[in-house]
């Protein structure tokens, strides 16, 4: 690793796009975009996200063996997201034969 | 150094890969939360947007720069460690735990505001008024599972700040005995990594918890 010394500016430069950023996410807030109101603003932190963990945390000059590890959590929390929320919205889906249920089978909307 | 290495960047990547592999445990910690709450949001839409109404707006942005200021001072005093300027590195941590105290107090002020405005799950759960009409309309049992959300989320980030500004405590009394040199500041940079990590769950949680029921 041995993160190379920084100059200050680079810092400084990547604190107040974090900051514009900031403000950009807020302002959308108050404008109406229909769904694309979630769709901007979880692009707008993944970006922030970006920012931080490639110049803050130094990942842009960390070796191949973090960057495997960081990816890999990444992916391991979408996975745990993705399967999750598929199960949910699916789960309904499946017909329970009614000699299998003594009650109504669970609704789910 | 430590006896089991080879040589002094050996174990700074050993100390990098140990972090990492620490933080990433958090993120599936912190993941096990935003999952059900991605879930919960889906299944009591109208419930969620109507919790984040009842959200201070500017007190979270706010809140959002703070902690980005407090990441910037983090950056700054690694940096600070790595040229060996020591008054710098301890002005940077210092400044860094007041941002910290700063997000801690604005966040508390918000916290007596759900109780003021009586919508904190379980302990104090019976909206009225302005609040009443805005969680009306997705059913009131549904909005206090916002409302828990909200707690377990900003509290367990809350709880890692705290955590992180004991650690950043620690490094100034390590700093002023002069412990670290430009050889020597994986303890600084460690918790540094910390300390990135817990602003990126804010980054998070903020558009998740404030921005999302829109404000138009």
């Amino acid at each position: 690793m041995s993160l190379p010394i920084v100059p200050q500016k680079t810092y400084i430069i990547v604190f107040f796009s974090l900051i514009g950023l900031t403000l950009l996410t807020t302002g959308v807030a108050f404008i109406d975009l229909g769904p694309f109101n979630t769709v901007v603003a979880l692009a707008i932190a993944f970006s922030k996200m970006l920012l931080v963990v490639l110049f803050f945390m130094g990942v842009r000059y960390s070796g191949g063996l973090v960057r495997i590890v960081i990816v890999a959590g990444i992916f391991w929390l979408a996975l745990l997201i993705a399967l999750t929320t598929s199960d949910y919205h699916t789960r309904s889906w499946t017909p329970v034969p009614d000699q299998w249920s003594t009650t109504a089978p669970p609704t789910h909307p | 150094m430590a006896h089991q290495f080879e040589n002094l960047e050996q174990q700074q990547d050993a100390d990098a890969l140990g972090i990492w592999l620490f933080l990433v445990t958090e993120i599936m910690f912190f993941g096990g939360l935003f999952a059900a709450y991605a879930i919960y949001r889906w299944l009591y839409f109208a419930a969620f947007e109507g919790g984040s109404h009842i959200l201070d707006i500017r007190l979270g942005a706010t809140n959002t720069i703070v902690l980005l200021g407090s990441s910037l001072t983090m950056a700054l005093s690694v940096r600070s460690a790595q040229t060996g300027n020591r008054r710098a590195l301890i002005g940077f941590l210092i400044a860094t735990m007041i941002l910290g105290g700063a997000f801690l107090f604005i966040k508390g002020v918000e916290y007596d505001q759900k109780f003021v405005e009586h919508v904190v799950p379980s302990l104090d759960w019976a909206p009225e008024g302005d609040a009443l009409a805005k969680l009306a309309p997705g059913g009131l049992d549904h909005a206090q599972i916002y409302f828990f959300f909200y707690f377990a989320m900003t509290g367990l980030h809350a709880i890692h700040m705290i955590i992180g500004m004991a650690l950043l405590l620690w490094l100034v009394l390590k700093a002023r005995k002069n412990s670290f040199t430009p050889h020597y500041f994986a303890p600084v940079e460690v918790v540094g990594l910390y300390w990135h990590f817990v602003d990126i769950v804010w980054i998070f949680l903020f558009p998740l918890l404030y921005l999302i029921g829109g404000r138009y």
